[in-house]
């Protein structure tokens, strides 16, 4: 029952927005704003154009490895400072600091020390994207019930033993929301790097977009990366809830 | 508590040292990054000028000004959406997907829209802290104790009377919450998008002296930011906490 409300909710909230941008488009007018068919019809005629597949290539691949590699430093990173209670004081207060400040200023240092390009990219999705899974993998081991603990302990269970049969499915649905939340920064930390410095990818395209004074361009990309990111999260946020679910019904 | 403070600056200072060494020692070239002592010294100098006033005060300008505008228009969204039931309902998935989606991506339609003024930065900022006020004005809400508003009702206080004695004590710890990540957001908001793109400001100065290879003026001024950034937030996050604790919540 309350699914088939959200999807109706959403629905509702598509066509709003549409709408909202449909009026807009009339008192704004041509100069400044293509109006919803005209973009969704260069958004097609952009998607099918032979560079597209090249820059789209370029930010999908930067993602893919900076999401890889939040993931990893953060679970290791969020694991350590879960069990070892002083170190995860200690740090766990400064991290959350990081989180608040405007890392956009810091691109130009991870350029000079990694070079204009690719890792640069990666770099700087990274910063986004591993404190949210550091800090939510914290919360998680944290807060497992001191009785499952207690239960590893009777059955000796060695550390590593205890990550993966107690720590590790315990702490899952609060993991997979700081995965949901790593994703979106991610993501957001790799399209910044590419509207500020590269030669490729959809960041590029906005910027040169700009440049060009192409309305259309900016349009068409805004609207593919607002798409994507707001239907990977919409079904991300459907698992997380379903798993919090489920954790609550054991 | 003391010891963990204490801990926490040893930390910072490792990091600092470390740095300091590894400049010294020829690791990390002169191109790529200035020995620590070498920037706090160019930061003072850069202060003591008066060069960066301007920027600075542009800086702070805009982001006062967005964030006045995104605390003022989401508490009054936040408190209009709690009595609309079917409104917020229908709203629900922006607000869970809206940081998901890459706000500054928007930048160069905005300054297509409205020219390269302060209005696209002030925008950019503004839509990045006003969904964190509602949001959170609808949790400090919906947290107000239902007992407390029927006593206001059996002593027959008016709207403001219930407002400012009932309603907003209750609420006010979530209300800071919110202003807390406002604040946070319209800074990244304003600087990352004169970072991108703009005609003044810090970020634009930073980005400036990175084109420059001007590294002299480049770290001072990051380092700026982020003791600027910190700082409001180490406030911001100690005053919630005294307001949660005498509230109870903690």
């Amino acid at each position: 029952m309350s699914r088939t409300h959200g999807g109706r909710n959403a629905l509702v909230l598509v066509a709003a927005l549409f709408a909202f941008w449909q009026v807009v488009y009339w008192i704004v007018g041509d100069t400044a704003l293509s109006s919803p068919l005209d973009t969704l019809a260069y958004t097609a005629k952009l998607v099918a154009s032979e560079n597209f597949g090249m820059h789209l290539f370029d930010t999908m691949r930067a993602f893919a490895i900076a999401f890889a590699l939040s993931v990893a430093i953060g679970l290791a990173v969020g694991f350590w400072l879960g069990f070892d209670r002083l170190s995860g004081d200690v740090l766990e207060p400064m991290i959350v600091t990081v989180y608040a400040i405007p890392k956009l200023t810091l691109y130009p240092i991870l350029l000079l020390a990694f070079g204009l390009g690719l890792s640069a990219k990666v770099a700087f999705g990274v910063l986004h994207g591993v404190i949210p899974i550091i800090l939510f993998t914290l919360a998680a081991v944290r807060s497992t019930k001191p009785i499952l603990l207690k239960t590893g302990h009777i059955m000796k269970l060695s550390r590593l033993q205890m990550i993966r049969w107690i720590l590790f499915p315990a702490a899952v649905p609060e993991i997979f929301t700081g995965l949901r939340v790593g994703f979106s920064l991610t993501l957001i930390g790799s399209l910044l790097a590419e509207m500020f410095a590269s030669q490729r990818g959809l960041g590029y395209l906005l910027m040169t977009g700009i440049g060009l004074h192409n309305i259309e361009q900016v349009m068409a990309v805004t609207l593919l990366i607002v798409v994507f990111a707001a239907a990977v999260s919409t079904i991300l946020l459907q698992i997380d809830r379903r798993l919090h679910r489920n954790a609550r019904n054991l | 508590m003391k010891r963990l403070v204490v801990y926490r600056i040893a930390v910072v200072a490792g990091l600092i040292a470390l740095l300091e060494v590894l400049c010294l020692a020829g690791v990390i070239d002169k191109i790529t990054m200035q020995a620590p002592h070498l920037i706090a010294r160019d930061l003072w100098r850069l202060l003591a000028s008066g060069k960066m006033n301007g920027a600075i005060a542009k800086t702070l300008g805009n982001t006062l000004l967005a964030l006045l505008f995104a605390v003022g228009a989401g508490v009054i969204a936040g408190a209009l959406l709690h009595r609309r039931r079917a409104l917020r309902d229908t709203l629900d998935p922006l607000f869970a997907t809206y940081y998901a989606v890459p706000v500054f991506a928007f930048y160069p339609f905005f300054i297509v829209v409205f020219g390269l003024g302060d209005l696209p930065q002030i925008l950019i900022a503004f839509m990045l802290g006003v969904v964190a006020m509602i949001v959170n004005t609808l949790n400090g809400l919906d947290r107000v104790p239902t007992v407390l508003l029927k006593t206001a009702r059996i002593l027959r206080l008016g709207p403001v009377d219930t407002a400012l004695s009932v309603t907003l004590p209750s609420a006010g710890p979530y209300l800071l919450t919110g202003v807390k990540l406002a604040v946070a957001y319209a800074f990244i908001g304003i600087i990352g998008s004169e970072f991108i793109l703009s005609r003044g400001g810090i970020g634009y100065e930073i980005n400036f002296a990175y084109t420059n290879f001007d590294n002299a003026t480049m770290y001072p001024l990051i380092v700026l930011i982020l003791l600027a950034s910190i700082a409001i937030n180490t406030v911001l996050s100690r005053w919630e906490r005294t307001l949660l604790a005498r509230r109870g919540a903690r």
